[in-house]
C-alpha cells in the first residue's frame, strides 16, 4: 500500500494502538476480572439458589460486561491527548472518522474482546442453561461494539476535561438502554426455547449505523471538545 | 417586506438587545403564566366535572399532562437552539439552550412524580417499567447529563459547545417518548389530545388542559429570559454594556 494513503494511516494507528495495549498486556486483564469479581458478587448479595441466578444470569452478565467496557473507554484518548498525539491526528490529511474509527476497533479488542471471550465462563457461573449461551455470545458480539462506538463519541466529548469517569456513564447509559433491552430480551428469549433472533437482528441494524454514523460523530465531538 | 423577521432575530443574536427585549418581555410572560395558571388550577380542580370512571383522582392530569408536554417542548426547543448555536457559532443560542435545560430537567421530575402519584391509585403501582415512562425516565437523565457536561468544563463556551452537541445525539429519545405509546403495548394511556382531528376528551375537561399548556409556556418564557439575562451579565460582566448597565442601575438606585 502507498504510504500516506488513507488505509495506510488507519492500519498504522491500528497496530500502533494494539502494540501500545500489548505493552501493558496486564491491563488487558483489568475488565475481565473486574466482570469477574462483580460476578461473583451476585450470588452473595440474591442467594445461591439455582433457579433465581438462572434467570438474572443473562442480564447480570450483560450489564456487567457493559459497566466494564464503560470503565475502560475512559481510556480511549486520555493517553493520545496528553502526550499530543491527537493534535496531531487531527491535523492529518486523512479523515479523523477513519482514524477514530480504528482507535474505537483497537480498544474493541483489546476491552471488550476478552470479555467476551470469558461471558460463557460467567454465565455458568450464574447457572444460565447451556441453550442461552450461543445468543448470550452473540448478542455480545453485536452489543459491545455498539457501546464501544456510542461510548467513542460520548468520551471525545468529554475530551481531556479531568472529570470523573462517573459523567461519562450518565450520559452514556440512557443511550444504551436500548441496547440493553435487546440484548437481554435476546438471551431471555433464547433461555425460554422462544425465537431470539429477531432481537439479535434489531443490534445488528443498530451496530450497522453506528459503524457508519458514530465515527462522524466522535470526529465532530473532538473538534469540539479539543478546540480551546 | 418579509425582510423583518431574519433581521430582528440577528439583531436579537447581540446580547445588550437580548437583554432589553428579555427584560421587556418577562414581567408580562410571568404575570400571564401566573393568572393563566390560576384559571386553569380552578378551573380544573373545582370547574372541570368528576370523571366517569376515575372520579376526583382524574384531577392530576391538569399538572401532570401539561408539565409532560413542556418536557417534550423544552427539548425540542433546546434541539433548535442547540443546533443554531452549533452551526452558526451564536452564543445567544448556546446559552437558551444550556439554561432551557435545567427548567426541562424540572418538569420531567414533575410528570414523573405526579405520574407516579397517579399510578398508585389506578394501576395500584407506584411504577412500571413500560416504555412511556421508562422513556420518560431516560429523557430525565440525558437532562441531567447534559447539565452536568455542561458544568464539567472549564471553559464556559467549550462547555456550551460540548453540551449543545450531547443535547443533539439526545434528541432521538423526544420522538420515542411521544410515540412510545403507539409502538409498544404499554400501560400507560395513548393520546387524546390531538393537535391535527379531534380530542378524545371532554370539551369541559380539555379547556382547562390548554389553559395549563399556555401557562406553563409562558412560565418557561419568563424562566428560561430571566436565567438567561443573569448568564449574560455573568458571562459578559467585563464588556462595556455590562459595565453602563449596572452604572445606570447604580445611579438609579
Amino acid at each position: 500500500m502507498t504510504p500516506g494513503s488513507t488505509t495506510a494511516a488507519c492500519t498504522a494507528l491500528l497496530r500502533r494502538d494494539l502494540t501500545l495495549a500489548w505493552r501493558r498486556r496486564g491491563d488487558i486483564a483489568m475488565p475481565v476480572l473486574y466482570a469477574l469479581i462483580v460476578t461473583t458478587l451476585f450470588p452473595f448479595a440474591v442467594g445461591p439458589e439455582p433457579t433465581l441466578l438462572a434467570r438474572i444470569a443473562g442480564g447480570v452478565v450483560f450489564v456487567t460486561v457493559l459497566l466494564a467496557v464503560l470503565l475502560s473507554l475512559d481510556q480511549l484518548f486520555r493517553a493520545d491527548i496528553e502526550d499530543g498525539s491527537m493534535e496531531q491526528l487531527m491535523l492529518a490529511p486523512q479523515p479523523l472518522a477513519l482514524l477514530v474509527g480504528m482507535k474505537v476497533l483497537a480498544h474493541w479488542i483489546t476491552s471488550a474482546l476478552p470479555l467476551i471471550v470469558v461471558a460463557p465462563l460467567l454465565a455458568s457461573m450464574l447457572k444460565l442453561p447451556s441453550v442461552a449461551m450461543p445468543a448470550l455470545v452473540l448478542a455480545l458480539a453485536i452489543a459491545t461494539p455498539l457501546l464501544s462506538l456510542l461510548g467513542g463519541v460520548l468520551v471525545a466529548l468529554t475530551a481531556g476535561s479531568k472529570r470523573s469517569g462517573m459523567l461519562l456513564a450518565l450520559m452514556l447509559l440512557p443511550l444504551c438502554v436500548p441496547v440493553v433491552i435487546f440484548a437481554a430480551g435476546a438471551v431471555a428469549a433464547a433461555q425460554e426455547g422462544l425465537p431470539w433472533i429477531a432481537p439479535i437482528a434489531w443490534l445488528g441494524a443498530g451496530l450497522v449505523m453506528a459503524v457508519v454514523l458514530a465515527p462522524l460523530a466522535s470526529a465532530a465531538a473532538l473538534r469540539i471538545a479539543m478546540d480551546s | 417586506m418579509a425582510n423583518w423577521v431574519p433581521l430582528w432575530l440577528h439583531r436579537l443574536g447581540s446580547p445588550p438587545v437580548f437583554y432589553r427585549f428579555a427584560g421587556a418581555v418577562r414581567p408580562w410572560a410571568l404575570g400571564l403564566a401566573i393568572a393563566l395558571g390560576a384559571v386553569a388550577l380552578y378551573a380544573g380542580l373545582f370547574v372541570a366535572p368528576a370523571d366517569y370512571q376515575q372520579g376526583d383522582a382524574y384531577r392530576i392530569i391538569f399538572i401532570h399532562v401539561p408539565s409532560a408536554w413542556m418536557s417534550l417542548f423544552i427539548y425540542g426547543a433546546m434541539t433548535l437552539a442547540a443546533f443554531v448555536g452549533l452551526v452558526w457559532r451564536i452564543k445567544i443560542a448556546e446559552t437558551v439552550a444550556m439554561e432551557s435545560a435545567p427548567v426541562g430537567a424540572a418538569f420531567t421530575f414533575i410528570t414523573l412524580v405526579t405520574g407516579s402519584l397517579w399510578g398508585k391509585p389506578m394501576w395500584g403501582t407506584w411504577w412500571t417499567w413500560d416504555a412511556r415512562l421508562t422513556s420518560e425516565l431516560v429523557l430525565l437523565f440525558i437532562y441531567l447529563g447534559i447539565v452536568g457536561l455542561y458544568h464539567s468544563f472549564e471553559d464556559r463556551r467549550q462547555g456550551a459547545r460540548a453540551a449543545c452537541f450531547l443535547v443533539l445525539v439526545g434528541a432521538v429519545n423526544v420522538p420515542i417518548v411521544h410515540f412510545s405509546v403507539n409502538w409498544w403495548n404499554t400501560l400507560h394511556q395513548g393520546s387524546t389530545v390531538r393537535l391535527v382531528g379531534p380530542s378524545h376528551i371532554e370539551a369541559s375537561m380539555l379547556w382547562p388542559l390548554l389553559t395549563m399548556m399556555a401557562a406553563t409556556k409562558l412560565y418557561y418564557i419568563a424562566s428560561l429570559f430571566a436565567r438567561v439575562r443573569a448568564d449574560l451579565v455573568a458571562s459578559e460582566g467585563g464588556k462595556a454594556w455590562v459595565r453602563e448597565l449596572l452604572a445606570r442601575e447604580d445611579g438609579a438606585a
